[in-house]
């Protein structure tokens, strides 16, 4: 798997030090993507969500099956220019895999409510395995490519090259970012902070409990989706969707526990610790000594260390423990 | 025993593994029938003996004695562990390296089995003990992804220590099922290959079915054994309530880590058993697959019972077969094409990529599924369907099953 993660070939000089700060960043934008669709999920729902990484795999395809096989809406409004096209198409995927993350939630985990957490977590675990596996089959053998618009191109600065992916992935995890926390300000997201509080209390005081899971479950899907997308181009992995896509959420989940289980801005710090640790040990560790796949468990290396100093992450709230 | 059929005296009798007829009677009859199996004695059941369900089998014994360890760490001290198969991996790879021919170009003792049996199961415990603090100051939630870390960081090493474990995708063979004194050439009791016990004439499956079956025989009773201990109730109260359960004097701490290190005893054990009866091995078989196959198995089984444990192991190893045999059968329904039975099958089976069908049984890519990705969705909607529907599992279905007979005619 790390194989396919290709760091920048490196035909200029760029600064070592500044390209893997670079690389890590662009890294960590998706798991910090993943890390807070997953958080928001298990505030608003305390639900464990073990399917994120099925829900990345399925949005990520859903958006190259609208974008290169249907084509849908970009092929009614062909007045519009091509980029334009190709994100209506984005956007038309997103919303589908939003659509599906309510609908699964809906049948699978609402009957769950008020069961033991491990219980629910299990059958996310179960959900995960049918949504991978369904996803899967629709993918095939071959990558599925997602024809982004920006393609391989790449900003040379000289001490440093940016692909022109990775710029456009910083912008929109931090309008994300930006767009999340002013949604926690509306209406919507003070009755979802509520619930995350106490869902009975909630209820008790006029809350919509069941719609708050279900916009919950979809922004969790709508950002897995994006993160997908940004796994699968240029410079992570040019070919586009596979059956290993799925698996990046498995290296999200120690960024959750970095940062906390319950804080958002500790899934984004998380996110971005995991990508820059994983980068910088891309860079500074080599093959011959640690062998393949060393990234892949620098996270959980670093999860484990924390967990050591602080056992429920940097931000996390400490269960109080009452007699 | 009549007249008052749950009536006891003794608190030896209230507490007896078997405390009632109908248990004893029935233990005894399945005795009987899995003795029976490898002879093809048993009416209906004679295909059972068959050399590829008699593999089945054996493989079920193996889970079975994984799934005990991971029951008692979460059916009956309540944590929550992903890091099972990491676990049976330390055991098959310190199975392999003690077991292991020596002289060759990977690490190897060439030490009998006596040996490196139980040493896999007391290597896999140190190491569950020596993660245990981690483990034990996370909880809950945490725990699940800690335990989930394990796998991923275990799967890593053992593909990289190519001298220890062959090397990614490549593995190499693990010591065979047979007893010797010491490093000796002829095996003093070989469970590999065909030959005579006792003047009956037997093929190498059908003894290592009969040692694996002990093997689990014996572990099944002493995790049924540990359930009536003051460790096993130390676990549950631990499990039912955290708090209460120190507040009268159990240590915690103490008891989780010993339920690690139990539970990691019985995965090493499985793990190298494993290995050593497949007796070849991919580093990639340690993967969180077989950990969720193992949650598989006691939950559907029934969380916290070995009866249950029993139950699921049979299933999650047996349903591929099923899954397997039952596609072939409206295969061939569909394709020979007659009657209902035919149009319904079709519905179901694609023969080619432009046939529609929801199981694929052509080779090569289309829109159904492949019989093994069947089988994977199955574990899933199982799992799933089992915690929405039966949280007890298996056993839960058997328990009322067998209180509406106990009163019937009456509902109650």
């Amino acid at each position: 798997m790390t194989a396919n993660l290709v760091v920048l070939a490196q035909t200029a000089v760029p600064n070592e030090f500044a390209q893997t700060l670079v690389d890590g960043v662009s890294f960590g934008a998706i798991y910090a993507l993943l890390a807070m669709g997953f958080v928001i999920i298990f505030k608003a729902t305390s639900v464990i969500n073990f399917a994120h990484g099925g829900l990345t795999g399925l949005g990520a395809f859903l958006v190259a099956a609208f974008v290169t096989v249907l084509d849908f809406p970009g092929r009614y409004l062909t007045v519009l220019p091509e980029w334009a096209q190709w994100t209506l198409n984005v956007l038309t995927a997103l919303l589908a895999a939003a659509l599906i993350g309510v609908i699964l939630e809906r049948i699978f985990l609402r009957p769950m409510v008020g069961e033991a957490l491990f219980a629910v977590a299990i059958v996310t675990l179960g959900l995960d395995i049918v949504v991978r596996t369904v996803t899967n089959d629709w993918i095939g053998t071959n990558p599925r490519p997602l024809g982004a618009p920006w393609g391989l191109n790449v900003v040379d600065l000289g001490w440093v090259r940016i692909a022109w992916s990775e710029i456009v992935q910083i912008l929109v995890t931090v309008v994300l970012l930006a767009s999340i926390a002013l949604f926690f300000r509306s209406r919507t997201g003070v009755a979802m902070r509520a619930t995350a509080f106490d869902q009975e209390t909630a209820r008790a005081q006029g809350i919509n409990v069941g719609r708050v899971f279900s916009v919950a479950w979809a922004i969790g899907a709508f950002l897995a989706g994006i993160a997908g997308i940004f796994f699968s181009v240029f410079p992570r992995r040019a070919t586009g969707v596979d059956t290993a896509t799925a698996f990046i959420a498995f290296r999200a989940f120690p960024a959750v526990i970095i940062g906390g289980l319950d804080s958002i801005p500790g899934a984004v710090v998380g996110g971005f610790a995991v990508g820059i640790a994983e980068a910088a040990a891309n860079t500074y560790l080599g093959l011959e000594f640690l062998g393949s796949g060393f990234p892949g468990i620098v996270g959980y290396l670093l999860m484990m260390v924390v967990l050591l100093i602080r056992p429920y992450g940097l931000f996390g709230t400490p269960e109080i423990r009452r007699v | 025993m009549r007249g008052r059929p749950l009536l006891y005296t003794t608190y030896e009798s209230d507490q007896a593994l078997l405390n009632t007829t109908a248990k004893k009677v029935m233990l005894g009859v399945f005795l009987l029938v899995v003795v029976s199996l490898p002879f093809q004695l048993v009416p209906g059941l004679k295909f059972l003996g068959q050399e590829d369900w008699l593999r089945l089998l054996s493989t079920t014994a193996i889970f079975t004695i994984g799934a005990l360890g991971l029951n008692i760490l979460t059916g009956l001290a309540g944590q929550v562990s992903l890091g099972h198969s990491f676990f049976m991996g330390i055991g098959a790879y310190t199975a392999v390296w003690l077991g292991a021919p020596a002289g060759g170009p990977l690490i190897g003792l060439g030490l009998p089995i006596w040996i490196w049996l139980p040493a896999a199961g007391i290597v896999a415990a140190v190491i569950g003990v020596a993660v245990g603090p981690t483990a034990v100051r996370v909880r809950g939630l945490y725990l699940a992804i800690v335990t989930l870390g394990l796998v991923f960081i275990g799967e890593y090493f053992f593909r990289n220590w190519n001298s220890l474990t062959g090397g990614a995708q490549v593995g190499r063979d693990f010591p065979p099922l047979q007893v010797r004194l010491w490093k000796e050439e002829a095996p003093l009791i070989d469970f590999t290959t065909a030959g005579s016990w006792f003047g009956l004439d037997m093929t190498g499956i059908a003894k290592s079915f009969f040692l694996l079956v002990l093997l689990a025989g014996i572990f099944t009773v002493l995790a049924k054994n540990l359930q009536r201990t003051r460790v096993g109730r130390a676990f549950m109260s631990i499990r039912d309530r955290d708090i209460a359960a120190e507040i009268m004097g159990v240590n915690e701490f103490a008891y989780k880590l010993l339920a690690f290190g139990i539970s990691s005893f019985y995965a090493g054990i499985a793990g190298a058993l494993l290995a050593s009866f497949v007796s070849r091995v991919i580093p990639e078989r340690w993967d969180l697959f077989l950990s969720v196959q193992f949650i598989a198995i006691i939950l559907i089984g029934g969380a916290g019972t070995v009866t249950g444990t029993l139950l699921g192991s049979a299933f999650v190893v047996l349903l591929p077969r099923v899954v397997q045999n039952f596609t072939l059968w409206l295969q061939s329904a569909a394709v020979q094409g007659e009657g209902i039975l035919s149009s319904v099958a079709n519905v179901f089976i694609a023969t080619s990529p432009n046939d529609f069908g929801l199981i694929n049984t052509f080779a090569g890519v289309g829109p159904g599924l492949s019989v093994a990705q069947l089988n994977l969705v199955l574990y899933g909607l199982l799992i799933i369907g089992f915690l929405i529907f039966e949280p007890l599992g298996l056993y839960g279905i058997w328990l009322r099953v067998r209180n509406y007979w106990k009163g019937w005619p009456f509902t109650y």
